[in-house]
């Protein structure tokens, strides 16, 4: 069971909401995917389209537990009234902190997003910060509050998987209780299986699955990846080698040269 | 009195932001509110006065990842 503050979950698969085909292509790929928690987010609405209200409506009835990112703020404060808005209208105090800094990459501007963290867990709200690989922001987001990492794979959308494997893993180590989602980067299948084989706790995906071809057999995919990689983890993956090592017995075989 | 909506020039007649919110049709509408930049929470749009020239912000759920 994954434990994400003080919620249960069964899935280890995050869903974002974002760049789907149609409605119903996100329903039916949320439900592909098994996945209890979905992100979202908060945007600008117009008194006369009122577009949010109808998108609202079909994220309550899919039954899973919103996400409410800071998606696009660039400093602290911009991400600290995003995150005290989307608690009002989400009625949660979980959030998904992003403070941007810079726009090529979507790196995330560790110190804002230190200094927002410790706003908004001092305010009550439950954290999950998205952050780079960086040990000592690590420990910073600790400090400050946090209790989940979200460290990213590679840069948003990108597809590029787990970037900076070593970085990642001694990550991994260096905190082993606490709960660490990868979030940004997984294009494929594999490289979800691959974050969950080391020992991360689960994966939030978003682009790979709304952006392929076929967004509902993409979701199931992932479903599949994130259970063998977590299967494999429990299971405790053999130590790579260099050198080639005899799987079939050597001892007691017949000198036939 | 003349207001920024969402970045847009508005003229309402309202003086308090749940007054405005109504005359620029976001009645009922599932929304958070910021003025120049502090979050209104949705108790206190009564009491929240606007002068001229406030930014107001009308957010409301969006896709997102």
């Amino acid at each position: 069971m994954l434990r994400l503050y003080d919620t249960e979950l069964r899935s280890r698969l995050l869903l974002g909401t974002a760049r789907y085909p149609s409605p119903s292509l996100l329903i039916e790929s949320v439900k592909a995917s098994g996945a209890q928690i979905v992100t979202v987010s908060l945007r600008r609405e117009s008194g006369g389209e009122r577009a949010g209200q109808g998108f609202w409506s079909i994220v309550r009835d899919l039954g899973a537990r919103v996400l409410p990112n800071t998606a696009g703020c660039h400093s602290a404060k911009e991400a600290v009234t995003t995150a005290q808005m989307g608690r009002e209208i989400f009625g949660t105090s979980w959030v998904k902190l992003e403070v941007i800094g810079e726009d090529e990459t979507l790196q995330p501007d560790v110190f804002g997003l230190v200094e927002a963290a410790r706003i908004l867990c001092g305010e009550g709200f439950e954290v999950f910060p998205y952050t780079t690989e960086d040990l000592i922001v690590a420990e910073r987001l600790l400090e400050a509050g946090c209790r989940v990492l979200m460290p990213w794979g590679s840069p948003i959308g990108s597809g590029r998987g787990l970037n900076n494997l070593f970085a990642l893993k001694a990550l991994r180590a260096r905190f082993p209780e606490v709960p660490m989602l990868i979030d940004a980067g997984i294009g494929v299948p594999s490289h979800a299986a691959q974050a969950l084989e080391l020992g991360f706790d689960g994966v939030l995906i978003n682009t790979a699955v709304s952006r392929a071809r076929n967004p509902v057999g993409m979701a199931a995919a992932f479903a599949q990846a994130v259970a063998a990689g977590r299967a494999a983890y429990e299971a405790g993956p053999m130590e790579p080698r260099d050198l080639a090592v005899p799987s079939t017995p050597v001892t007691g075989k017949a000198f036939l040269g | 009195m003349k207001i920024l909506v969402n970045g847009d020039s508005r003229e309402v007649r309202a003086a308090d932001l749940s007054g405005a919110l109504e005359e620029l049709g976001y009645g009922g509408a599932v929304v958070a509110t910021a003025i120049n930049g502090e979050f209104v929470p949705a108790a206190t749009r009564e009491a929240a006065r606007l002068a001229d020239g406030d930014r107001v912000e009308v957010l409301a759920p969006m896709q997102g990842g």
